[in-house]
C-alpha cells in the first residue's frame, strides 16, 4: 500500500491508501521503499526541534496519510526575521534544501494554518493570511480542511455540507447529536472560538535568549563571544527577578540541520555571568560547531530564588566551615561528572563500609544523621572500597596473626588489638561476622585486618580492610 | 603625600623580599614550628608530603586540621577516605569536598582549581608525581588564592620518597613510628625553602587528642614489643 508519496508520484495518481499491485500497474517504473513508521516519526520530531530556531514553542503534530506536520507558534518572533513572508521563506527555502516537499501557512489560529497549508495554493513557497482574510479564505475552503477523520468528512458532504462556509449558518445542536462533536470544535478551532495552544516538544523556559548571525559561525571564540553576550542578557533578566539558574542551556542551531544542545547544572542558583561564562566554557566542544552555527540561544530552565545568605560565603561559624563555594563545586563536576564529586554522608549502619557514604555533591542532601554517633578512634583514615585478601599466619587460628603477606610483601606483627566483631546486617541477607583486629607491623605500620568466618575454623580467610594513620 | 605610610609599605615589601615572607598557623608543636620556615605552617602555598598508605594521608589530614576554617577539597584516583578515621584526626569529614579524578591532568586542573578559589582552607591531591612546571603552577595557584595545597604521594612498601627539585616549600616524608605509649610518626622534613631538613618523633596524645612531640617520652620504658593489649 502506498504510504506516502512525492510530488512526481502524487502528479501520476499514486496516493496514500493506493495498494502496491495497483500503483505497479499505473506505474511500472514506480521506486518503492519500505515505510518504516518510527523513523519517519523520529525525523518529524528532529524537524520541530530544527523548527526551535523560528520560535521556541514548536510541536510536531504527527504523521497523517503520509504527511507529517509541524506546529510553530511564531507569535512574537516573525519579526526576527524581518517579517512574516520572510520568515516562511526561509523556512521552505530551508526545508526544500534539506529535500523535503513543503508547504507552510501562517494563519491566525494553528487550525487555520494547517488548512491553509493544505488547501491554498501558493502555500508551497510559504503563505502568510492577514488576519482580516482569514475568515473569508477558510469560508471557500472544504471541510476536510478542517483535520477531520474520512467518516467525519463523508458524514459531513451527505448532508450538503462540502465547503466550511457551509457550516457557519447550521444550528450546532443538531449537527452535533447527528455527527458528534468534532466537526463544530474543529470549526471553533480554526475561527478562533477555542483556544488550541501548541503544546511545545520541550518546555519554554521563561528566561531566554538568543542570536542569529547573518552568515553561520563556526569558531570555539566566535561561539565564546557570543555566548558572552547572551549571558549577560541572561543574568539581566533573572536579575529583575531576583532569581538565579540551577540549570542553564545552550542550543547550537547548526548550519547543516542539526541541533546541539548542552545543558550544564549549578550546585546553586547563579546569575554570575562570570561564573556561568567558565562553566560552559568547559564543555563548549562538545556543541561541535566546525559545521557552522546559525542561531545560538541560551536559557536557564531551572531557577530558583537566590538568598542572600548564599551570597554571603564570608559567614562565621559552622556555616561558614562547611559551606563549600558552588562555583568551585560546578566546575568541578563540569570535569569530572557529578558521580565524581563528593561529600560526607554518615549512614545509619554499624558494618563499616556502609556507616559512612560518600554522595554526589549535588544530589539532595539526606536528612542529617539522626543522633551525632560516637567518634570512634579506633578506625582507620583509608578504607579499602574492596578489602583485599591477605595470607596469614596465626597460631592457634582464633588468634590474631602473627605475620600476614600483603601483596607479596610479608608483615611480622607487632602488636594487635582485638577482636572486635562485626556482625553482619541480618536484613541484607547473607554475610558472616567478622572479627577485626587493629595490627601494628615491627615498622610502626597499622592495618586493620578482618578474619571471615565462622570462629575456630582451622584455615579462616584473612582481609586487609583499611589502614591507620 | 603621606611619607610615613609609604615607608611602612616598602618596609614590608623589604621584609616580603627578605624573609619568606609566608603567612603561617603554629602547629601546636613548638620545636616543629621553629623548624617551619616562618616559625610555623606555611599557608598560602603548596608542600608535598609522601609516605605509605594510611600515614602520609593521615599526616596530611593533620596538616588539614591547622588551617583556617573553610572547606577542603581532596583529589584523588581513588580517595577511598573513611569518615571516622579523619574525624580521630580532628578533620571533620563534613568540611570534605570529595573528587575522584582517574587521570593526573585531571587531578591537577582541579587541585589548581581549588587553590585558585578564595575561601577553601586547603587542597589536598594524590599524585605520584609531578614535574617542575606544574609545581610552579600550583604555587602561583595557592599564593593566587592564599590557599594552602598539600601533594600527597601515597608510596608503594620499599618505595622511596621523591627527591630533586620541588616548588614546594617544605616536602615531607613521613614514616610509621613503633608505637610505645601510643601511635606516632617519624616525620622527615626532607626540604624546606629557607630551613634545614629536620626529623620529628611525634605521637598522638590521647589525652589530649593533639599530636605531639614524643621526645618528652624518651626515657620512659618501651612497651614490651610482644605484648598484646586486650581487646
Amino acid at each position: 500500500m502506498v504510504e506516502a508519496a512525492n510530488a512526481v508520484a502524487a502528479s501520476l495518481g499514486l496516493t496514500h491508501g493506493l495498494g502496491l499491485a495497483d500503483a505497479r500497474a499505473l506505474v511500472p517504473e514506480l521506486k518503492s521503499a519500505e515505510a518504516d513508521p518510527a523513523a519517519d516519526a523520529r525525523l518529524l520530531a528532529d524537524l520541530a526541534d530544527w523548527c526551535g530556531r523560528y520560535s521556541p514553542w514548536t510541536a510536531d503534530a504527527g504523521i497523517v496519510r503520509g504527511e507529517g506536520a509541524i506546529w510553530i507558534d511564531a507569535t512574537g518572533s516573525t519579526h526576527l526575521f524581518g517579517g512574516e513572508e520572510q520568515m516562511l521563506a526561509d523556512l521552505v527555502g530551508r526545508l526544500q534544501g534539506f529535500g523535503f516537499s513543503v508547504r507552510a501557512a501562517l494563519g491566525a489560529t494553528p487550525g487555520a494554518a494547517w488548512a491553509f497549508a493544505r488547501h491554498l495554493p501558493g502555500a508551497e513557497h510559504g503563505l502568510a493570511v492577514p488576519e482580516a482574510e482569514t475568515r473569508r479564505r477558510l469560508a471557500a475552503l472544504p471541510v476536510r480542511a478542517l483535520r477531520l477523520s474520512d467518516a467525519a468528512v463523508a458524514d459531513l458532504e451527505r448532508y450538503g455540507l462540502y465547503r466550511i462556509g457551509d457550516m457557519a449558518g447550521i444550528a450546532r445542536a443538531p449537527l452535533a447529536a447527528r455527527l458528534g462533536t468534532a466537526p463544530m470544535s474543529r470549526l471553533d478551532q480554526a475561527f478562533g472560538r477555542l483556544r488550541e495552544p501548541v503544546q511545545p516538544r520541550r518546555p519554554v523556559p521563561k528566561h531566554r535568549t538568543r542570536i542569529a548571525f547573518p552568515e553561520p559561525i563556526g569558531t570555539r571564540e566566535a561561539l565564546a563571544a557570543t555566548l558572552n553576550r547572551l549571558l549577560g542578557e541572561l543574568s539581566a533578566q533573572l536579575e529583575r527577578e531576583g532569581l538565579g539558574a540551577r540549570r542553564v542551556e545552550v542550543a547550537a542551531y547548526r548550519a547543516d540541520g542539526a541541533v546541539r544542545r548542552l545543558p550544564v547544572g549549578l550546585a546553586a542558583p547563579s546569575r554570575d555571568p562570570t561564573h556561568l561564562e567558565r562553566l560552559l566554557d568547559q564543555h563548549l566542544d562538545k556543541l561541535d560547531i566546525a559545521a557552522g552555527v546559525e542561531i545560538v540561544t541560551l536559557s536557564a530552565p531551572e531557577t530558583e530564588r537566590i538568598r542572600p545568605v548564599q551570597l554571603a560565603l564570608e559567614a562565621e561559624g559552622p556555616a561558614r566551615e562547611r559551606a563549600a563555594p558552588p562555583p568551585l563545586v560546578d566546575r568541578l563536576v563540569g570535569r569530572l561528572g557529578t558521580a565524581n564529586v563528593l561529600r560526607h554522608a554518615p549512614q545509619a549502619s554499624h558494618v563499616p563500609e556502609r556507616a559512612e557514604a560518600w554522595l554526589p555533591f549535588l544530589a539532595p542532601a539526606p536528612t542529617p544523621a539522626s543522633a551525632a554517633k560516637p567518634r570512634r578512634r579506633d578506625r582507620p583514615v583509608r578504607l579499602l572500597s574492596r578489602p583485599e585478601r591477605v595470607t596469614a599466619v596465626s597460631t592457634p587460628p582464633h588468634e590474631p596473626p602473627n605475620q600476614f603477606t600483603w601483596r607479596g610483601q610479608v608483615h611480622k606483627v607487632a602488636r594487635a588489638q582485638g577482636p572486635e566483631r562485626i556482625a553482619p546486617e541480618w536484613w541484607r541477607g547473607a554475610g558472616e561476622d567478622r572479627d577485626y583486629y587493629r595490627v601494628e607491623d615491627k615498622d610502626g605500620r597499622r592495618f586493620w585486618l578482618y578474619r571471615d568466618g565462622p570462629f575456630g575454623q582451622n584455615s579462616p580467610d584473612w582481609y586487609l580492610h583499611g589502614f591507620f594513620a | 603625600m603621606r611619607p610615613a605610610r609609604h615607608l611602612e609599605q616598602l618596609r614590608s615589601a623589604i621584609r616580603a623580599i627578605e624573609s619568606p615572607g609566608l603567612a603561617t598557623v603554629p602547629t601546636g608543636i613548638p620545636a616543629l614550628d621553629a623548624a617551619l620556615p616562618g616559625g610555623g605552617w606555611p599557608t598560602g602555598c603548596f608542600h608535598e608530603v609522601a609516605g605509605l598508605d594510611g600515614t602520609a594521608p593521615g599526616f596530611a589530614a593533620w596538616a588539614a586540621t591547622l588551617l583556617p576554617a573553610g572547606p577542603v577539597l581532596w583529589v584523588g584516583e581513588r580517595p577511598d577516605l573513611a569518615g571516622a578515621g579523619l574525624e580521630a584526626l580532628g578533620l571533620d569529614p563534613a568540611r570534605l569536598i570529595l573528587a575522584r579524578a582517574g587521570r593526573a591532568v585531571d587531578i591537577l586542573w582541579c587541585m589548581e582549581e581549588g587553590l585558585r578559589t578564595r575561601g577553601l582552607a586547603g587542597v589536598i591531591g594524590e599524585l605520584q608525581w609531578i614535574d617542575l612546571t606544574a609545581g610552579r603552577r600550583l604555587q602561583l595557584a595557592a599564593a593566587a588564592g592564599a590557599t594552602t595545597g598539600l601533594l600527597l604521594s601515597v608510596l608503594k612498601s620499599g618505595a622511596e620518597p621523591p627527591s630533586g627539585h620541588s616548588a614546594a616549600v617544605t616536602r615531607w616524608h613521613i614514616e610509621p613510628a613503633p608505637s610505645r605509649l601510643s601511635w606516632g610518626w617519624r616525620a622527615n622534613l626532607m626540604r624546606a625553602r629557607g630551613g634545614a631538613p629536620a626529623s620529628f618523633h611525634l605521637e598522638w596524645d590521647h589525652a589530649t587528642d593533639r599530636l605531639r612531640l614524643a621526645a618528652e617520652l624518651e626515657h620512659r620504658p618501651a612497651m614490651p614489643e610482644t605484648a598484646r593489649l586486650a581487646g
